[in-house]
C-alpha cells in the first residue's frame, strides 16, 4: 500500500507523553494477622512508581520494607502511596486477643440478692506476696462478710484464690488454694457453715490486670467472693 | 561451685562422623522432595545427638555413593572431612513406597567396614521419610554411643497458649510436627506422657476448678479419671506406668497423694501445712518421689521415698520450683531462683544438682525466666521453657545439652510447659 510521506504516523509515536505517570501500586500484608495481647506481627508492603509512601501510626516509610510491631489493640494499617501518577492506599487488618478478665457470672435477683449488695458486704481479701495468711485489713472485712452471710442464710458462695503473674504456674495453683482456704476457714470460724462455702483455685492463669508493676501484682494476690448460683 | 560430669561429657569423645547425602535411586518425581526431609533430618538427629562432632557438608566429598561398592573410604577418611564414620545410602520412591538402605561404614577398618546395615519400606510421604531418618539415626547413635538408645524418635507433649485457653500439643523431638492432641477449649496444663506413651495425664480447669484429666493416644480421645475435690494438678508417672503421683487438696490443703492409673485407691503420703505440688517419680528407681514443698515459706525441692518417709530437703533457699529427674537417678534439674525477694525482678534459671552430695550447677543464664526443665530419654538432653520478656504469653520452647550448650528454639512464642517422653 501506498502511505503519505508528509506527517508522522502518530501511531508509531507510542503512547503519547501522559501529561501524569502510570498510577502507584500499592500491597501491605501482616503475618501473623492475629495475636495475642504483647506478641508481635512483621507488615511488609511493596509499592511500585510511588514517590512518598506512609503507613498511619508508623510515619514515612521507604518504598518497600518491613517492620516488626507489637500493637496492644487491634488495630488497621492503613498505608498511603502517592506518586505524580496519582495516590493508592492498602490496609491490612491485625487483631490482638487480649485476656478478658474473669467476669463474676451476671445474674438476676435470685435469693441470694444482688451482685452488687453482696459485693458491698462481703470484699475480697488480699494477701502479702508468697503468703496465705490473712491480714490485718482482710480479718476486718471477713468479720464483716460473716455477719452478712449469717444474716442472709440462703447465699452459697464460691472463694476464687488468685497469685500474682510471678512464680511457677503449678506453685501458684496450690498457693491459691490455700489462699481461698484461709478466707474459707475464718469464715467457717466466724460461724459461717462450711456447706456454704466452696473453693476454687485459679493460680496464675486467670489475672485481674497484666500490668508488671506491684500495684498489678497486689491485686491479682487475692481471694475473690462471689454468689455460687 | 565444684564441677561434675552430667551425661553429655563423660563417656567416649565425640566420634567424626560424616553423613552422606543418598543416592537417589528411582526417577519418580516424589524421591527428590522426600529426600531431602530424610537427608535433612539424618544430618540434624546426628548432629543433635551430642556424642558426635558431625563433618559439615561442605567439607566432606560431594559423591553419594548408594551401596556398600560404591564409596571409597579413603576420599571420605582423607582430610578436611577426616571422617571416623561415614553414614551413606540409596533413598527411592517406588509406587507410592519409600525405600532406603542406609549404611554405616568404619573408615578405620578398611577390611571390615561395615559398622552396620538397615532397609526400610515405608508408605511414601514426607512424615514417613522424617520418620524413617529418626529410626536410621536412633540406629547409629545406639551403636556408637554405647548403648544408650537415640531420641530421635522421641516425642514432646506441651501446653500451645492461644489466647485465654490453653490446648495440650504434641511435637516430634526436634520441634517438627507440631500438632494439638487437646481441644477442651479451656485451660489445659501440666502435660505428662506414660512411660509407655499410651496415655496423656494433665490437669484441666472444669467446673469445679483444676482436675486430673487423663487422654488416651491408642484411643485417641479422653478416657475417665475419677474427680475429687478441691484443687487436683500437676500429675506425675510411675516408672511402671501403674501409678500416677499429683497434689490435691480435697483435705484442705494440697497434699501429695498417689491413685492408680484409673484414679482409685488414693492414698495422700504428705502431710505439712502449705503448698505441696510438682512430684515426679525417680525413674531408675521408682522408690523415690521429688516434690515442691513451701512449708517453711518460699517453695523448695524435697526428696522422699514413695511411701512419705524419709523426707530430705534439697534446695537451701531462693524460690525452687518444676523438678525433673534424670533418667540414670542421679540429677534433678528444676527452676531455681536463687535472689527471690519481694519485688525484685528474680533471674529464675535452669539447674541441675546431684541428688547424692546436692552439688548444683546452673545451665541459663540471661535468657528471661526459665521453668520447667524436662530430661530426655538418654539423659543428654533438656528441654525447657523461656521467655524473653518475662510474660508466659512470650513463652518458648528451647532445647539444650545437658551441660548447657547446644541451646536452640524449638517453638515460636506461646508454647509451655515441656514434657520429654520416656522413650
Amino acid at each position: 500500500c501506498h502511505k503519505k510521506h508528509s506527517g508522522v504516523n502518530p501511531n508509531s509515536l507510542g503512547p503519547g507523553p501522559a501529561e501524569t505517570g502510570a498510577a502507584p501500586t500499592a500491597t501491605i500484608t501482616a503475618d501473623p494477622t492475629a495475636i495475642d495481647l504483647g506478641q508481635s506481627v512483621v507488615l511488609n508492603w511493596r509499592t511500585e512508581n510511588a514517590t512518598s509512601v506512609t503507613i498511619d501510626g508508623i510515619g514515612p516509610v521507604n518504598a518497600n520494607g518491613t517492620q516488626t510491631v507489637s500493637p496492644s489493640t487491634s488495630t488497621n494499617f492503613h498505608l498511603t502511596a502517592k506518586g505524580d501518577g496519582g495516590t493508592t492506599e492498602a490496609n491490612v487488618r491485625v487483631t490482638v486477643r487480649v485476656p478478658e478478665a474473669p467476669t463474676v457470672p451476671s445474674n438476676e435477683n435470685g435469693d441470694m440478692g444482688s451482685d452488687e449488695v453482696f459485693h458491698q458486704n462481703v470484699k475480697d481479701v488480699f494477701f502479702d506476696y508468697d503468703s496465705y495468711d490473712l491480714r490485718p485489713d482482710a480479718q476486718s472485712s471477713i468479720s464483716q462478710a460473716a455477719s452478712y452471710l449469717q444474716a442472709h442464710p440462703a447465699i452459697k458462695v464460691v472463694i476464687g484464690g488468685y497469685c500474682d503473674d510471678r512464680g511457677s504456674a503449678e506453685y501458684n495453683l496450690a498457693l491459691g488454694e490455700n489462699r481461698a482456704n484461709s478466707a474459707r476457714t475464718a469464715l467457717v470460724n466466724a460461724g459461717v457453715a462450711a456447706s456454704r462455702l466452696r473453693v476454687i483455685s485459679y493460680g496464675k492463669e486467670k489475672q485481674f490486670c497484666t500490668e508488671e508493676n506491684e500495684n498489678c501484682w497486689q491485686q491479682n494476690r487475692r481471694a475473690q467472693f462471689s454468689l455460687d448460683r | 561451685q565444684d564441677w561434675f560430669k552430667t551425661e553429655t561429657s563423660s563417656g567416649a569423645s565425640s566420634i567424626r562422623i560424616a553423613v552422606a547425602d543418598f543416592k537417589p535411586l528411582s526417577t519418580d518425581p516424589q524421591t527428590s522432595p522426600f529426600k531431602h526431609t530424610f537427608d535433612t533430618t539424618l544430618y540434624n538427629d546426628l548432629a543433635n545427638a551430642g556424642i558426635f562432632d558431625v563433618v559439615s557438608k561442605s567439607l566432606q566429598p560431594q559423591s553419594t555413593p548408594g551401596a556398600p561398592a560404591e564409596i571409597s573410604l579413603a576420599q571420605w577418611a582423607a582430610a578436611p572431612s577426616s571422617a571416623a564414620m561415614v553414614a551413606f545410602g540409596g533413598f527411592s520412591v517406588q509406587n507410592g513406597r519409600i525405600i532406603c538402605n542406609g549404611y554405616l561404614f568404619d573408615a578405620k577398618n578398611t577390611q571390615y567396614p561395615q559398622v552396620l546395615a538397615k532397609q526400610y519400606n515405608e508408605a511414601a510421604s514426607d512424615d514417613s521419610a522424617r520418620q524413617v531418618a529418626h529410626r536410621f539415626a536412633d540406629e547409629i547413635i545406639f551403636r556408637l554411643g554405647g548403648g544408650t538408645p537415640g531420641i530421635a524418635e522421641s516425642k514432646i507433649y506441651y501446653v500451645k497458649i492461644a489466647g485465654g485457653t490453653k490446648e495440650i500439643w504434641a511435637m516430634d523431638y526436634d520441634g517438627a510436627n507440631q500438632h494439638p492432641i487437646t481441644h477442651l477449649g479451656t485451660v489445659s496444663i501440666s502435660p505428662r506422657i506414660s512411660p509407655d506413651n499410651s496415655r496423656l495425664a494433665f490437669s484441666s480447669l472444669g467446673k469445679h476448678g483444676f482436675q486430673i484429666r487423663m487422654y488416651s493416644l491408642l484411643l485417641n480421645r479422653m478416657v475417665n479419671f475419677p474427680e475429687s475435690g478441691g484443687t487436683n494438678i500437676s500429675p506425675a508417672w510411675s516408672p511402671d506406668g501403674n501409678n500416677v503421683a499429683y497434689s490435691s487438696s480435697r483435705t484442705g490443703d494440697p497434699e501429695i497423694w498417689i491413685s492408680d492409673a484409673n484414679g482409685s485407691l488414693a492414698r495422700r503420703i504428705t502431710s505439712f501445712r502449705g503448698p505441696d505440688v510438682s512430684p515426679v517419680y525417680n525413674p531408675k528407681t521408682s522408690s523415690q518421689i521429688a516434690w515442691v514443698s513451701g512449708r517453711t515459706g518460699l517453695p523448695q525441692i524435697y526428696i522422699m521415698d514413695a511411701d512419705g518417709s524419709a523426707v530430705q530437703r534439697m534446695t537451701d533457699g531462693g524460690y525452687a520450683s518444676s523438678p525433673s529427674w534424670s533418667p540414670n537417678g542421679q540429677f534433678i534439674a528444676f527452676a531455681w531462683n536463687r535472689k527471690y525477694g519481694p519485688g525484685a525482678p528474680g533471674g529464675q534459671d535452669i539447674y541441675v544438682m546431684e541428688v547424692a552430695t546436692k552439688r548444683w550447677i546452673q545451665l541459663t543464664h540471661d535468657q528471661g525466666p526459665c521453668d520447667f526443665p524436662s530430661w530426655s530419654p538418654d539423659g543428654r538432653h533438656i528441654v525447657y521453657a523461656s521467655s524473653a520478656n518475662g510474660r508466659t504469653a512470650q513463652n518458648k520452647i528451647w532445647t539444650m545439652l545437658a551441660d548447657g550448650t547446644q541451646k536452640h528454639a524449638l517453638t515460636g512464642a506461646g508454647a509451655d510447659m515441656p514434657n520429654w517422653s520416656w522413650k
